[in-house]
């Protein structure tokens, strides 16, 4: 399974970002070999308009099984990844993305 | 004297909350007793002037704009559109292309830099003109659909339709959307005068002095209304005097006048001081017309 | 840290005279956010120092480089804006026509077209009379606000508040329904409303009160001069209580809040009616979001 963070920082102890399209980074974290890659994302958050559209398209190109994000995607986002086939997870702002993926894995973390 | 093009009256304000619709709807209204008026509501996002003016509709318009719409068939997905697209209004979602009307500026890069010729451009809606006649009162509003960002192309299309229109009424209000970003910009462009509603409090001082920054760089004549006078304090007055800008009426600060507003009502058929100051405002926009 | 946003959907409710008296209330604990730049008010309630500024960019410009151009027209031809013109025999640009959409760098067959950023506004931290942190912005003008600059403000806001150790932000929200206001929603603990009884309140309260149930954040509302129209009053709290949505306060038509506001104050600075609901407010507010 390859599980999508927006995140504030690069690594396992940095904030979850609870913005979608604005996110600072995409983490991604491959559960078969524990890796983490981590996508740059201030190009898109300095966009004036359509960053979620722009966001949503990385997500095409990642291609995640499932998404662990804050507020959860605004509606032109959430249009947007209608068609993808990933699993969205909310409210994990406030929680390091260590804490969030042990929420999620524990059943914890609310689904859209 | 020969006819010639309406004279255009523009009503804005710095921000939103002081009294621009309460002013717009009644002197329209009061001015249409005397002779034909329009008045337009150009608050393409939040238009409320109907709310208030109680006139049978007469029609409605569709308004467009120009979007591209996907041809499967023709595309290769190469992704050059969702490349072009700074709006990020066409964006390649695995193997389609999509596009979201509401982000796109009618730019027509992704349209005519498509090398299939996959993404030609069709008419989108994205408001509706309403046009009421009550007596002599003419009045027009125009409502973006919900969801559509783009305020400055609905207010173009409505400025074009009350010259084309109505070019025989000749004075038009046009009550503009507050603030002093790119709508307010749009919504004054044609107007040979401008009037400032403010309110005499720090907040009105602060919105009138970024809207008479504003109306400067655009070259525009305006004047000021001081609404809800007799509450607050006199900064508003002094500035104006500092800045020798004309204060044409004020409308005095009574709950009656809120309350009245607040269902729905015109005000100025029940309270003698608000006719008062509409009859001042009515003499300046004699004198602007005749000065033209 | 817990963020409450203050939103009114329409202007004038009063919205940033009960959101500069949570920032003296709640004083040294909070960081200030005006989200609002619109119509930036704040200030003139907490009278911030401006003490840093920067600029601020947003969107795209196209500029003509006169030197590699050879007045062939294809960008005025090109463009739906109709940014370009011909003067004195030399294209030029208009910038407040120019939308940034970039189709002429992409035409212009000598090279001569680039875009630059564009300055949209600057954006301040201050220091308030009470001591707090605030970050703002004004916009330029024909600038329009964006859900990139309420990020920003809020960003720093949120920032400020982790490293200075803060409980609270406190956030002025945008105006409307659209991205920006989206945007000062995200990662907000709680939202209070502000509307008034007219025709217009109500049907805008509905449409924000939709934008947040979408993000699952906890709102309540208060119902400013309530007793002008006591008929809409009652079909506002009717909407409140069927949706979920606290009911903060009534608020009673006070002319001493435009008193206080005259003289830079709010209205918790003064002694008046409206001072004891808006303190009882803060402290409901406190007591949510601290639990």
């Amino acid at each position: 399974m390859k599980i999508a963070f927006t995140a504030a920082g690069t690594t396992w102890d940095s904030q979850i970002d609870s913005r979608f399209g604005r996110t600072e980074f995409i983490v991604i974290l491959n559960e078969e070999t524990q890796q983490l890659e981590v996508i740059d994302n201030s190009a898109v958050k300095n966009e004036a308009h359509g960053a979620g559209t722009a966001t949503a398209q990385k997500m095409y190109e990642l291609k995640p099984d499932v998404l662990i994000t804050g507020n959860g995607p605004g509606d032109t986002a959430a249009t947007a990844l209608k068609n993808l086939n990933m699993k969205i997870f909310v409210d994990a702002h406030n929680l390091t993305l260590q804490q969030a993926y042990n929420s999620y894995k524990s059943g914890s973390l609310k689904q859209l | 004297m020969i006819s010639r093009s309406p004279l255009k009256i523009a009503i804005a304000s710095g921000k939103g909350g002081t009294g621009k619709t309460l002013l717009s709807t009644n002197l329209a209204a009061y001015l249409s007793e005397f002779e034909p008026t329009l008045l337009v509501d150009l608050d393409v996002e939040e238009p409320n002037d109907a709310l208030f003016i109680n006139a049978p509709l007469l029609s409605t318009a569709n308004q467009h704009k120009m979007i591209p719409v996907w041809n499967e068939q023709e595309c290769i997905l190469c992704g050059k559109c969702a490349r072009v697209c700074k709006f990020h209004a066409v964006v390649r979602l695995g193997k389609t292309i999509s596009v979201f009307n509401q982000l796109c500026h009618s730019c027509y890069a992704c349209s005519e830099l498509c090398p299939t010729n996959a993404l030609p451009m069709q008419t989108h809606i994205v408001g509706e003109t309403r046009f009421f006649e009550k007596e002599s009162l003419s009045f027009i509003e125009s409502r973006l659909v919900v969801g559509e960002e783009q305020a400055v192309p609905l207010i173009n299309k409505t400025h074009s339709i009350a010259q084309q229109k109505y070019n025989h009424i000749k004075t038009h209000l046009l009550d503009c959307p507050p603030g002093t970003s790119c709508p307010v910009v749009a919504a004054t462009k044609d107007a040979h005068y401008v009037i400032l509603v403010t309110e005499p409090t720090p907040f009105g001082l602060n919105d009138l002095a970024l809207a008479v920054e504003t109306m400067r760089q655009l070259g525009k004549d305006f004047g000021v209304v001081i609404n809800r006078e007799g509450h607050g304090n006199s900064s508003v007055k002094e500035y104006c005097q500092r800045e020798q800008i004309p204060v044409i009426a004020s409308i005095p600060f009574q709950r009656e006048i809120a309350e009245l507003y607040s269902t729905g009502q015109l005000v100025y058929s029940t309270i003698p001081a608000v006719r008062q100051a509409l009859e001042q405002i009515a003499l300046v926009i004699k004198e602007k017309g005749a000065a033209r | 840290m817990k963020e409450v946003v203050i939103l009114s959907g329409k202007g004038g409710t009063g919205k940033t005279s009960i959101t500069g008296a949570f920032a003296v209330l709640a004083g040294q604990q909070a960081i200030i956010a005006d989200c609002d730049v619109d119509a930036a008010n704040m200030h003139l309630l907490l009278a911030p120092d401006f003490a840093e500024r920067s600029d601020f960019y947003s969107g795209e410009l196209a500029v003509i480089d006169s030197n590699k151009c050879t007045q062939c027209g294809i960008c005025a031809y090109k463009c739906r804006f109709g940014a370009f013109s011909l003067s004195n025999g030399t294209y030029v640009l208009d910038p407040l026509s120019c939308e940034g959409c970039g189709y002429c760098q992409i035409t212009c067959p000598e090279g001569a077209i680039s875009l630059v950023p564009r300055k949209a506004g600057q954006v301040f931290v201050s220091t308030t009379k009470v001591g707090s942190t605030m970050v703002h912005a004004k916009l330029d003008i024909g600038a329009e606000n964006s859900g990139k600059l309420v990020a920003k403000v809020k960003n720093s806001a949120q920032e400020l508040a982790k490293l200075k150790h803060k409980e609270f932000v406190i956030v002025d929200g945008s105006p409307g329904i659209g991205c920006p206001v989206v945007s000062s929603l995200a990662g907000a603990s709680y939202v209070v409303l502000v509307t008034e009884p007219t025709v217009s309140g109500l049907h805008d309260l509905e449409r924000i009160a939709g934008v947040i149930q979408k993000f699952r954040i906890p709102m309540g509302c208060i119902i400013n001069k309530f007793d002008i129209n006591p008929e809409m009053s009652t079909q506002i709290s009717h909407f409140i209580s069927s949706n979920g949505i606290d009911y903060l306060a009534n608020i009673p038509f006070d002319p001493s809040f435009t008193k206080a506001m005259a003289d830079a104050k709010t209205i918790v600075e003064t002694q008046s009616p409206a001072k004891l609901i808006i303190e009882e407010v803060w402290a409901t507010l406190t007591k949510k979001l601290i639990n």
